[in-house]
């Protein structure tokens, strides 16, 4: 047993601090977040130099191959940093689902192109009705000539505005909510009878409701096996939640920092609030519950990689359990230790909060992952 | 022991409703149900029909023209009042300051601000809070320095709710320094127009411009602005803290809000089935209501002792607490209510006038930013960290 990162993925984690450091201050970030796309371009671009983009990827489609290992230190930054770039669609989920589900060709058309910056992507899954049933689909595509034809519409889907290619996920036999009868497209968002309505959300990310209208596709738009992409789709998505509650993690030890900082340095009654034995024992508690959450992460990243199902399912979701307790734990009560200031758009705090409170919901809320962990 | 209300009372609640139902008007109302941002203008409007009813101060003594209620027909206003999504009265003018001035004040006072604050003809903001004070109010710097008839004023409040609507703002300032710093603070009065006088936003994390922070530099104010005596000003700022205590839960409010929490729930769909068919989410609603159940009912037992003539204790504290927690408790669930169709952010969403069509439950765009918004409630009015050590003290003795 060893729960050590590896020299490769400390230099990883050092390299990432450091761009954090450098290029990503909260101001920069709130300039970032508030203009055009909602992301820097640019950014993403010394991403794709720096290898970040390959990092869950095969060897032989130029990715490193660090798996689950690597996300987790990449996310655990994108926390720290509250950074925008479009890493969890575009890698953790459009390209891990390719990595997973996508023929040898479409791995080679793709993958080399995401990993290089060339290509982004997006992942449509969450649909109106569903709330975080991932089987519940309504969106559908029927089979036409060689290919398919496209109808429905898909809610929140994260960067899909400046994606290349969405992958939606369609129902292709079944009835609704049935786990059986679910395909994976690849879809030109350029394509005829898709249409889009972008917006921000709350904690400065982008999403798009996007709406599918007779859309045709090839047949090679398949990705994976007709009828049988549920697996595919919920391994991934257990991946993709491990990997944010990493980003927990550095949200979290910020805001603890943060917090701590500020109890030692406001002063009321002529002392440091710190002093006050109720707002040491909540820092406390902030602490206690990042250090159980960084071990739930790392349990979670290693059951995504070697773990059976059952067993990927139970730490996937006690890890996001643990992640929707930190909204309390940690977001409410930084705000709240902060005084007025917490709750102020100013100051960084509130947008850590923000960005925990979007982790809960985020691939299914605290009672979800309660029920779904109860059901193994 | 009976809850029920006396003949006389359910007379006047049935009158409060009909009351209501006639003249509340109902473009305020929908913006109140959907949480839709409100303007300056809707208090005024509505508090201008209050007024014309004489219902606007439910708490002043008659003779300046409160409606002279027992303190369960106030109850019962207020739980009317929730019920039917009515707008709060702005609090500063009429529960905060005009009791200070009826106790404190001159027959000159009286006379100057009085009506005005009764017929929301100006606006007033509380400027106690500063940068370096506020859980430790009574270390406030701003100064008034006596010079003449004048005082000259300098220093700066903050979090000053409105400042930006306000025609006037009560502040307590330092008029002299002394052995303890409660000594020397005094209560005065400032034209938020008077030379010297600016006010710059403060967004809350809602992305909403509400507070503000306002900066006094050399503000001349005449010593006839001065409230009560010099360095009485603490005395008099505790004083005004006892008033409207059992309103302070805000029971038909959260009440309501529940109400709107089930038919959110009832409206979303998981599973194929309405959200609010699920064990789990179900449960979750049972516990608040648990809560506002005991909340309530603690409520009615202050009422009760009040009416018996009983001088209540620090129950003002435990009611803001648990007021504050049911309230913050609903803001979460209304957020969880419609999962992933919280994320959408369109800050116009907030503001009337909005016409674009919602995405995903009408009333989602709103909730995220009030849960986060609504943390609020548990720092501002003396946080809850506040009010326990006051009831470890006052209460309990430790
Ligand atoms: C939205 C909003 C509107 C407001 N409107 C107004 C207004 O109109 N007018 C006005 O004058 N003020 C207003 N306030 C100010 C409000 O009253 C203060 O924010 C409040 O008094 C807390 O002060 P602070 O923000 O400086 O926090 P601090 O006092 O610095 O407190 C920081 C943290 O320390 C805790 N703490 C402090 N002392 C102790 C102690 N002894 N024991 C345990 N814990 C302690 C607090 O509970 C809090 O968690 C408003 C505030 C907000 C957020």
């Amino acid at each position: 047993m060893n729960l050590e990162f590896t020299e490769e993925m400390v230099m990883l984690q050092d390299s990432l601090n450091k761009f954090v450091q450098n290029e990503y201050d909260f101001e920069t970030r709130q300039k970032i977040s508030r203009e055009g796309i909602g992301y820097k371009e640019a950014n993403w671009q010394s991403f794709a130099d720096m290898g970040l983009l390959g990092v869950p990827f095969d060897e032989q489609y130029g990715g490193f191959g660090f798996g689950q290992t690597g996300l987790i230190v990449v996310m655990e930054a994108m926390g720290k940093g509250l950074m925008l770039e479009p890493y969890l669609a575009s890698v953790v989920l459009g390209g891990q689902l390719v990595q997973l589900a996508g023929s040898e060709t479409q791995k080679e058309q793709l993958l080399p192109q995401l990993i290089g910056g060339e290509l982004k992507l997006a992942f449509a899954y969450v649909e109106r009705q569903a709330r975080y049933n991932l089987s519940d689909v309504e969106c559908r595509a029927e089979s036409k000539g060689e290919g398919f034809v496209l109808n429905g519409s898909k809610s929140v889907v994260f960067n899909a505005e400046t994606a290349d290619k969405i992958i939606v996920a369609a129902r292709t036999s079944g009835d609704t909510i049935s786990q059986q009868g679910l395909s994976l497209f690849i879809v030109d968002p350029t394509a005829e009878g898709v249409t889009a309505r972008h917006y921000e959300t709350y904690d400065g990310l982008r999403a798009s409701e996007l709406n599918f209208d007779q859309v045709n596709l090839d047949a090679d738009a398949l990705l994976g096996t007709l009828d049988q992409a549920y697996p595919v789709i919920e391994s991934v998505i257990d991946s993709a939640a491990a990997a944010i509650c990493a980003e927990g993690v550095g949200v979290v030890s910020q805001l603890r920092q943060k917090t701590v900082e500020y109890l030692q340095t406001r002063k009321q009654f002529n002392q440091p609030i710190g002093n006050f034995q109720v707002l040491q024992h909540r820092a406390v508690d902030m602490f206690m519950a990042e250090e159980q959450m960084r071990s739930l992460s790392y349990l979670a990243a290693i059951k995504v990689t070697e773990g059976e199902s059952h067993e990927r399912i139970k730490s996937v979701s006690a890890a996001k359990v643990y992640l929707g307790d930190a909204r309390a734990i940690v977001g409410e009560q930084a705000a709240q230790l902060h005084g007025g200031i917490g709750v102020t758009d100013e100051l960084d705090v509130a947008h850590y909060v923000k960005r925990l409170g979007l982790l809960n919901t985020l691939f299914g809320d605290r009672d979800y992952h309660l029920q779904r962990f109860s059901q193994q | 022991m009976d809850l029920n209300y006396s003949p006389e009372e359910q007379a006047f609640q049935l009158e409060v409703r009909e009351f209501l139902q006639q003249h509340y008007p109902k473009d305020i109302q929908d913006k109140v149900a959907n949480g839709i941002a409100l303007k300056k203008d809707d208090y005024v409007r509505w508090q201008k029909i209050l007024a014309k009813q004489g219902w606007v101060a439910p708490g002043w003594p008659e003779q300046y023209g409160g409606p002279g209620w027992t303190p369960v027909q106030k109850y019962i206003f207020d739980e009317e009042c929730g019920a039917a999504n009515c707008l709060r009265t702005v609090a500063f003018g009429l529960v905060m300051l005009a009791p200070v001035l009826m106790k404190f004040g001159t027959d000159e006072q009286l006379e100057k601000y009085l009506a005005d604050i009764y017929n929301s003809d100006v606006w007033w903001c509380q400027g106690y809070s500063e940068p370096n004070a506020g859980s430790d109010l009574a270390s406030l710097q701003t100064k008034a320095e006596r010079q003449g008839d004048h005082y000259i004023v300098n220093g700066s409040k903050t979090w000053t709710t409105h400042g930006h609507y306000a025609d006037k703002m009560f502040t307590l300032v330092r008029t002299s320094q002394e052995d303890r710093k409660q000594k020397g603070i005094s209560f005065l009065l400032i034209d938020m127009d008077a030379p010297g006088v600016s006010t710059s936003p403060i967004v809350t994390i809602d992305g909403m411009h509400v507070v503000n922070q306002v900066f006094l530099e050399d503000v001349k104010v005449p010593v006839e602005n001065l409230v009560g005596v010099e360095g009485d000003g603490w005395t008099i700022a505790k004083s005004l803290l006892m008033h409207e205590r059992t309103y302070i839960a805000q029971v038909p409010r959260s009440k309501k809000q529940i109400e709107r929490l089930k038919k959110i729930a009832s409206e979303e769909r998981y599973n194929g089935k309405p959200l609010i068919e699920d064990a789990s989410f179900k449960a979750k609603i049972s516990a608040i209501e648990i809560e506002l159940m005991a909340l309530e009912m603690t409520n009615l037992r202050v009422l009760s002792k009040i009416s018996a003539g009983e001088a209540p204790g620090a129950e003002s504290s435990l009611l803001k607490i648990k007021g504050t927690e049911v309230q913050q408790a609903i803001t979460a669930l209304l957020m969880e209510s419609v999962g992933y169709f919280a994320f959408p952010y369109n800050k116009t969403t907030m503001t009337e006038g909005w016409q674009e069509d919602p995405i995903g439950h009408p009333q989602a765009a709103m909730l995220a930013p009030h849960y986060f918004d609504w943390r609020k409630s548990s720092i501002y009015g003396g946080s809850n960290e506040i009010q326990k050590n006051i009831m470890a003290k006052a209460v309990l003795g430790l």
